[in-house]
């Protein structure tokens, strides 16, 4: 296949009400995210005959996939169920590409999230979570997610002197940006301070460490970009897009200090004939504070071991000189499930086309969105611009 | 304590691992064909695809790669424990396995330093899990 560059276009987004949303199901959440996507591109489900989405862990559905196509009435020549965790959305994207350029099919809708705040109880949210251990190697010594990035935090501290304040202004960065954000779970402001002294989860991380439990789902449409003119909005051009896959379990990783990120990042640079220098703002997976600094190094956005310090000099603020999650992230705008990574694509849209009012950034020409699944394992790094190029 | 946690749950690629431990042994897979050593215990070696595999004794010494304590358990049986150490840990044959640090001074580990192997009981009928504990002590 040839290069997925300027080919396709993300055509529209949507995200559904996020927060705790306890009159939607989770399935419910994903066909509102649908129908707002394909109203942002101009297009109805009449137009889509391609369909992916990842998984639930809240409702006791199979084959999701279909499950959703049957919930919004489609008869699809394409779809498929994709689960690499939180790495999803952009697996996704990277497939619906292909599968466009391949001929597949015209136009690819993709949905992910759930109803995790309502559909279980926290505890059960929690518990349930214990999945991503391995089964017999890791969870008889009782580790949680948390748990895990909180061992590649403290070996990440240890040999780059990334500090916790670093770290705590990950926290804020995003909560900052949620504040500006009329659909953010999170509206209420905190410090570094606030951080620090939160409730300790897996030391060094505390719970404002820890991203949120939300209901909460996103969509885009995918389509061929000779299209572009049909759409109702400025659409998005794929630039580059590159997958990696190191692990699936920490015990498994090759390294708790680099990642596959920097391979899925340096195909994604590659496609685009593009370098770190050229990224106006991202948005990267930050389930836990230490994941965003770790990208940054890993993609060339930092120099290693200074990643965290941007955070700290508010450099990632969106008036900043390299605006990271304008719009809160997982840490402050939602978190659920294999939905966490979606409104990262979400919201790049919107900053390339711009007109995002107070969470506008200045320089909006090409976007850089992350997304990683399980513990750092599955990797896919994206790059969109506001034109091809 | 011992018995109180699930006994770890027992499958085909990994009974000589629990039959070895339940005989005070920590036991790691080894390649006939390339020698090399892995964990968690597999059908086929990671490094050359060979299915020609021996186990191992380990010598049960090892050093602290990370470590968390954990303050929020993900399980309720877990909770009891709270805080207590979840480490990575360097076996000195090469292998990374994950393990607790028990002992009176667990919360007091530090990255790098030593630890040797110990067992913990698990369930009800004899189930051993290997643990380790501070220091280059006698195995």
């Amino acid at each position: 296949m040839s290069s997925l560059r300027n080919k396709v276009i993300v055509a529209g987004v949507g995200e559904s009400d996020i927060g705790k949303v306890p009159h939607m199901t989770g399935v419910g959440l994903n066909a509102q995210a649908c129908k707002r996507a394909l109203d942002d591109a101009g297009l109805t489900l009449k137009d889509v005959d391609g369909l992916l989405t990842a998984y639930t862990m809240t409702e006791p559905y199979f084959m999701l996939g279909t499950v959703v196509a049957e919930y919004l009435g489609l008869q699809p020549r394409y779809c498929a169920s994709v689960a690499v965790g939180g790495g999803s959305p952009a697996v996704m994207l990277k497939h619906a590409a292909e599968a466009v350029l391949a001929g597949n099919c015209d136009t690819v809708l993709v949905c992910a999230g759930e109803n995790r705040a309502t559909g279980q109880t926290r505890d059960s949210a929690v518990a349930a979570l214990t999945i991503v251990g391995h089964p017999y190697f890791e969870n008889p010594y009782g580790p949680l997610i948390p748990g895990f990035y909180a061992m590649i935090a403290r070996r990440y501290m240890h040999e780059y002197g990334t500090t916790r304040e670093q770290m705590a202004a990950v926290a804020v960065n995003g909560r900052n940006h949620a504040l500006r954000h009329p659909n953010a779970h999170m509206k209420k402001p905190i410090t570094i301070e606030d951080v620090l002294t939160s409730k300790p989860i897996a030391e060094p991380l505390n719970i404002l460490d820890c991203c949120l439990i939300s209901d909460a789902a996103g969509a885009f449409v995918v389509t061929r970009a000779d299209r572009a003119p049909d759409m109702r909005k400025r659409p998005a051009w794929l630039l580059g897009i590159g997958e990696f896959h190191t692990h699936e379990h920490l015990i498994a990783a090759p390294s708790l200090t680099e990642f596959g990120c920097r391979q899925s990042g340096e195909a994604a640079y590659a496609m685009a004939g593009l370098g770190p220098e050229d990224v106006d703002f991202a948005q990267l997976y930050d389930c836990f504070t230490i994941v965003p600094i770790i990208e940054m190094e890993e993609l060339g956005l930092a120099e290693r071991g200074a990643g965290g310090e941007m955070f700290l000099r508010k450099e990632t603020a969106i008036e900043g000189r390299f605006p990271v999650n304008t719009d809160g992230g997982l840490l402050s705008h939602a978190q659920a499930g294999a939905g966490g990574g979606i409104f990262g694509i979400v919201e790049a849209l919107r900053q390339l086309r711009g007109g995002e009012g107070p969470r506008q950034v200045k320089r909006h020409d090409v976007a850089l969105v992350h997304n990683e699944g399980g513990i750092l394992s599955s990797n896919c790094t994206i790059l969109l611009g506001r034109e091809a190029r | 304590m011992p018995g109180d946690l699930p006994a770890p749950i027992v499958n085909a690629d990994s009974a000589p691992y629990w039959e070895g431990a339940r005989n005070g042994k920590l036991l790691l897979q080894r390649c006939r064909d390339c020698g090399t050593l892995r964990f968690f215990p597999r059908y086929l070696c990671t490094a050359c695809g060979s299915d020609h595999t021996e186990w191992a004794e380990a010598s049960g010494r090892g050093t602290v790669h990370s470590f968390t304590i954990v303050h929020r358990a993900a399980l309720p049986e877990f909770q009891a424990r709270t805080p207590y150490v979840v480490a990575l840990i360097d076996l000195e044959e090469g292998p990374r396995m994950m393990t607790n640090i028990v002992g009176d001074d667990a919360l007091d580990v530090a990255l790098g330093e030593a630890v040797t192997m110990a067992f913990e009981e698990r369930g009800t009928e004899g189930a051993m899990v290997p643990q380790f504990r501070r220091g280059a002590g006698d195995v």
